[in-house]
């Protein structure tokens, strides 16, 4: 039989093809639970995120995924009452760790949100914000280079570059979406979260956020969580399906979407009752 | 398993299996009635074989369309993927069958007025129940989604191929007995060589019933058995 997973899933890395499978894993979390209060949302999740790839988390609602994902970029440390235990490295570097600076996590971490959130700024600002925060920059030149960089890599340049000093809140709803994805890779983070990037977006505006996902992978690590099962298995190499908490299966997109191994996974992805 | 949440999802998918059910039964019943009538030499038997194949090109059809709009409108995934992809390749090697068959039933209006040579006859007989036999169990496979039957199926081919290659043998030494069989023995050549090819696509079906259910292809290697293709008979003179 031929190894499919030579011939399709790969990935293409400074030029040459690298079979996912073979990608370091970047995240790696072990026995990852969660409280909020009382109540377990997460129980014992393991799971290795590759690097330079993109990851869809999957399930239904309130399975755990988002919070999941917020406990990549410490977002859950803004809940007073969430209590998070077990371990989550990227690179090896304990991000729970108490000496951690959190904010330079966030920017290593950078977040993109189901509703389009610009700051009520001017698009220009929306960027240069993060950068200017973080000291990323040294001049005045050197922050205009990047923002119109960040503006490029998100496909927006074109669209925006005769009105950077308008507000962003002034575009359309994917436009802001991009703009917002512009910003979060302004701080050069390595990961990129994605809640839902598309959910309120029309075809044509997913289309374009999807586009530009696959070119950022070759540079980003992302993470996607998303209801849409035609939307994971179009975009990630790998998918992650959690259900009640738990992260019930883990695997290429490709087997998960034609040949799950466990019956939750099947029964959801295919619209099934459980 | 568990019903679709959308119900008209889950009719169409059973719809899948009930137009499969009856193409397989129309083409077990063609390949049935073409033998009869050459074995009976009843060419207009063969005639009416001929004339039925149009309804299971017409089932083919039907199912390639259901398909396509499923995979348009449903976006089928996983165990519903490989169904609605499954029944187009199944259909497709249906058809195949209908045609041998077709073939058949051609050939026996050609040479209705000759007489046949006995035991070629009950060597073709022993071979179309087999393949009937084939058809239908992979047919029950399907329907009950037993991947184990498959693989005996899959196995059990080489059989009809062994059955083939005793009939070559025997139609080229028919043939050089006597020139003016060469005729009649071409045909029943090649009705032995359309039955082969029944068994063949029999066996494609049991490896698509084998991906259907487990999801993966049979990773054994089957034994091939027609060795006609590399054969060559000389006379002894």
């Amino acid at each position: 039989m031929v190894n499919r997973t030579e011939i399709m899933d790969h990935q293409v890395i400074a030029g040459q093809p690298v079979a996912v499978a073979d990608l370091a894993p970047m995240i790696v979390a072990r026995k990852v639970n969660v409280h909020y209060g009382a109540k377990q949302a997460l129980f014992d999740v393991d799971v290795d995120v590759p690097r330079n790839a993109i990851t869809a988390f999957i399930g239904p609602s309130g399975c755990g995924k988002s919070t999941f994902l917020r406990c990549i970029n410490r977002m859950n440390d803004t809940i007073a009452i969430c209590k998070v235990s077990g371990d989550i490295t990227i690179d090896g570097q304990d991000i729970y760790d108490p000496d951690l600076d959190v904010v330079e996590l966030r920017a290593r971490v950078g977040m993109v949100f189901q509703k389009p959130n610009p700051f009520p700024k001017s698009i220009y600002e929306n960027i240069a914000y993060g950068p200017r925060i973080h000291g990323l920059t040294r001049s005045k030149k050197e922050l205009d280079d990047l923002v119109e960089e960040c503006l490029e890599k998100a496909g927006l340049l074109k669209e925006v570059h005769d009105r950077l000093h308008e507000p962003g809140t002034g575009l359309s709803g994917g436009q802001q979406q991009r703009l917002c994805i512009a910003r979060a890779i302004a701080t050069r983070p390595e990961v990129i979260l994605m809640d839902e990037p598309c959910s309120a977006l029309d075809p044509i505006a997913t289309a374009k956020v999807e586009e530009l996902m696959e070119e950022l992978k070759s540079n980003y690590t992302m993470i996607i969580v998303t209801h849409s099962m035609q939307q994971a298995a179009r975009i990630s190499q790998r998918t992650a399906f959690f259900h009640l908490g738990k992260l019930v299966e883990f695997g290429a997109t490709r087997d998960i979407f034609t040949n799950p191994q466990d019956k939750r996974t099947q029964d959801y992805i295919t619209g099934r009752f459980g | 398993m568990p019903q679709h949440t959308v119900k008209s999802y889950e009719d169409e998918l059973a719809l899948l299996d009930t137009k499969i059910a009856r193409m397989g039964g129309l083409a077990e019943h063609n390949l049935g009635q073409a033998f009869d009538a050459l074995q009976r030499r009843d060419s207009r038997q063969a005639d009416m074989v001929i004339a039925a194949d149009r309804a299971i090109d017409v089932l083919e059809k039907d199912v390639e369309n259901q398909v396509i709009e499923m995979i348009a409108r449903r976006q089928p995934l996983a165990n519903d993927l490989r169904h609605v992809m499954t029944a187009l390749r199944i259909t497709g090697d249906l058809e195949r069958i209908g045609d041998l068959a077709k073939n058949i039933a051609k050939r026996a209006s050609a040479i209705a007025e000759v007489a046949h040579p006995k035991p070629v006859i009950s060597g073709l007989e022993r071979m179309v129940e087999l393949a009937l036999k084939q058809l239908k169990m992979v047919l029950d496979a399907y329907a009950e989604r037993d991947a184990d039957r498959a693989i005996q199926v899959w196995r059990d081919d080489q059989q009809i191929d062994a059955m083939y290659n005793s009939l070559f043998r025997e139609l080229l030494t028919y043939m050089m007995e006597d020139p003016r069989n060469i005729g009649i023995s071409t045909h029943l050549l090649f009705g032995a060589k359309n039955l082969e090819r029944v068994g063949d696509h029999t066996t494609n079906i049991a490896e698509t019933v084998h991906y259907l259910v487990r999801g993966q292809p049979i990773s054994d290697d089957r034994p091939k058995g027609d060795e006609t293709s590399t054969m060559l008979v000389e006379s002894n003179d």
